[in-house]
């Protein structure tokens, strides 16, 4: 076996640097090469949440409403469509709820995608398919501005989902984020 | 030092989640379902034998003061590469682990292999010894994810067994990943009592 | 040649044991089974058979086949923990089927996982409570609502319970407190009415099996802090004699934080043990996620136990 390099000074110096710098070459490389993949994930990943809860569009613009992202979808014709909204309650059972509203031009809801939760699963992380058309508290194509989008216990007429008013009250309140920045665009 | 005896060594006799029982947060975190907990382990097997490599190749070169830094950014290095490479070729898998994905830097197994196994062993059983305890834990994690899924959501694999039924949330909430794996321990551990 | 044994003192003779002090907890909590069968019937009932039947069980299971020790069915405590799970769950007819896992996760795991009666640091029956809370949540919060007496149907019809009222945030449809007291309302089998479970509690007290310490120390903090959050804002909490009389705050107080294994064995450490139930119910109740904190509470003072049994050691005379 080789001799043990000894713990001078001048050693533990080089070795160090010599690893570190292989290191970060290596890292670096792998960046160059996964750099491009990572940013088209993302993209793919807020493309298909747009899509899922706006109707058929040719073409978006994005625009920013009082610091919340929007999307405004447009048909060939360049026509206005519909607006995805990013959305969100701090009032989850598990904390932060982000999700994404598509409406239409009169402000119904065309549909609406959970991009963030920490809900529990099996009770509130239900919220992705319960509010959605054939769930039991289905909001798609409700308006919030004529229908009274709230938990059927405050007096609203969506059904919360059994063993979670919490999840089902923050899944309300980011309906009324939305529309409120629905009305400003 | 035979390499049947690192093979057994780390898938049973020296198995790190039922017997060594290191790296626990992981296990306890990321079996939520079976995927996850497979994912997990493969994940960390892929580190742990990649730095058991380096770390044996380089032992004679790093000195003995500094060889825990020097340990710590080999295994840092290879852990942001599996980091980036799943964010970038498997996002909704990186999704689900998360942060759980940098943490195998501080994992203990794989240090604790690097300072017990590869920096006082050659290659070949270095190699050997990070690919068979990455294994272990990866058969480890699966199981105790088959397990808390099926209690808990009745499905293995995101394939549901039981039709309808929401399952006992207990087991995929953070006091079940403690119950089965007490509870799996004390089982396995018996059955080893036995064969020996 | 051996002519006398010598032992330690204290030298008292008492024909306490461990089997007649279960069996004296199971005849206390009588009047509660039978109030619950009055309210909630064939349910009641048949939870109550059921969950007895799967503690035992369990309990010889484990005995004969994993620890393989002689049985201790006999002693009376998996009866206890059977009857006082089967208290903790609503009245409807899933939980006639739920309550065997509950079982075996309070005997299993609760009990016989430490070693058995005596070595357990969780009130079983509590932890079999919890389990199911948390892995059927929905189940466990549809209680049927109290209706003619004697029902002898499985269907009910659910209602919310008083403290459900209360977290959904409305205090006039609450029951009046007579109604409280007698157990008229919705909720699990044996907390509903606080006139069976004081009789119980009463008769225990008469045999010395427990003392005045804990269940006053727990209602009386509750009652306290509940008064001051009223006090300061009559709108939003409820008044202190409907916050005692309601959930579980009495069964909890009288039986389950009693348990001789899992609480304080000096008087002190039993005073401050109560309190910090009462102030962790009403803490959970007020600020938690769940309308009710009793069994939370008590499982989290059941931790702290040991602590209190060192700190509070009391003073030792002679040697």
């Amino acid at each position: 076996m080789a001799k043990k390099a000894q713990s001078t000074l001048i050693n533990m110096f080089l070795s160090l640097t010599v690893i570190a710098i292989v290191a970060a070459a290596a890292l670096a490389l792998v960046n160059a090469v996964t750099e491009e993949p990572i940013e088209l994930a993302k993209q793919k990943k807020t493309n298909s949440a747009i899509k899922a809860v706006l109707p058929e569009y040719d073409h978006t613009e994005n625009l920013d409403v009082d610091g919340s992202s929007c999307v405004l979808a447009f048909n060939a014709n360049n026509e206005l469509v519909g607006v995805a909204i990013n959305s969100g309650s701090d009032k989850g059972f598990g904390g932060h709820i982000s999700i994404m509203f598509g409406f239409d031009t009169d402000g119904n809801i065309t549909g609406y995608q959970i991009l963030e939760t920490a809900e529990t699963p099996g009770l509130g992380a239900k919220a992705d398919k319960w509010f959605a058309e054939g769930g039991k508290g289905n909001v798609i194509g409700k308006n919030p501005g004529t229908n009274n989008l709230k938990v059927s216990k405050d007096g609203g007429e969506v059904d919360a989902i059994s063993g979670s008013t919490i999840t089902s009250r923050a899944f309300c309140e980011s309906i009324a984020a939305a529309y409120e920045i629905f009305k400003k665009i | 030092m035979k390499a049947s005896d690192i093979i057994k060594n780390g898938l049973i006799k020296e198995n790190p989640t039922w017997v060594l029982i290191l790296g626990m947060c992981p296990t306890l975190a990321t079996t939520t379902s079976a995927v996850n907990g497979m994912s997990m382990g493969l994940a960390t097997t892929f580190v742990l034998m990649m730095s058991n490599i380096v770390i044996s190749l380089l032992k004679s070169v790093i000195p003995d003061k500094v060889r825990i830094p020097a340990f710590i950014v080999i295994i840092a290095t290879f852990v942001t590469i599996v980091q980036m490479v799943m964010q970038a070729y498997l996002p909704s898998l990186y999704d689900s682990l998360g942060l759980f994905i940098p943490l195998i830097v501080v994992n203990c197994i794989v240090l604790g292999r690097a300072e017990a196994f590869a920096s006082k062993n050659n290659v070949w059983h270095s190699f050997l010894d990070g690919l068979f305890m990455g294994l272990g834990f990866t058969w480890a994690l699966t199981l105790l994810g088959i397990v808390r899924e099926l209690l808990g959501g009745g499905s293995i694999f995101g394939h549901s067994i039981i039709g309808g039924a929401d399952g006992m949330l207990l087991f995929i909430l953070p006091p079940g990943g403690f119950l089965c794996l007490g509870l799996l321990m004390a089982l396995i551990n018996r059955l080893r009592k036995n064969a020996a | 040649m051996k002519l006398l044994n010598i032992s330690g003192s204290p030298h008292v003779h008492s024909d306490e044991s461990t089997k007649k002090i279960m069996w004296r907890v199971n005849l206390a909590l009588i009047p509660m089974l039978l109030v619950a069968i009055a309210y909630f019937g064939l349910n009641a009932l048949l939870i109550s058979i059921v969950s007895v039947v799967w503690c035992l069980l369990f309990q010889w299971l484990i005995e004969k086949f994993i620890m393989k020790t002689p049985s201790t069915i006999s002693d009376g405590s998996a009866i206890v923990t059977g009857l006082l799970l089967a208290f903790n769950v609503p009245a409807t007819k899933e939980m006639i089927l739920l309550v065997g896992l509950g079982a075996l996760v309070a005997i299993g795991i609760g009990k016989m996982s430490f070693g058995g009666l005596g070595k357990n640091p969780f009130n079983p029956a509590l932890v079999g409570r919890v389990f199911l809370l948390i892995s059927f949540p929905v189940q466990m919060t549809t209680w049927p609502t109290a209706g003619k007496l004697f029902p002898m149907t499985l269907d009910t019809v659910s209602g919310p319970t008083p403290l459900m009222l209360l977290k959904e945030g409305g205090t006039e449809a609450l029951p009046q407190a007579w109604e409280l007291f007698l157990g008229h309302i919705g909720g699990s089998l044996g907390e509903v009415s606080a006139l069976a479970i004081l009789i119980g509690a009463i008769y225990l007290l008469c045999r010395k099996i427990i003392t005045w310490h804990i269940p006053v120390a727990f209602i009386g903090t509750a009652f306290v802090f509940s008064a001051i959050l009223w006090l300061v804002n009559p709108e939003l909490y409820v008044d202190p004699v409907t916050s005692i009389l309601t959930g579980g705050i009495m069964l909890g107080a009288c039986f389950m934080a009693t348990d001789m294994v899992t609480s304080p064995m000096s008087k002190v450490g039993q005073l401050i043990f109560g309190a910090g139930c009462g102030l962790l119910t009403i803490i959970i109740r007020t600020w938690g996620a769940y309308p009710e904190g009793v069994s939370f509470a008590i499982l989290i003072m059941n931790a702290v136990t040991p602590l209190l049994n060192r700190w509070c050691k009391p003073a030792r005379f002679a040697c």
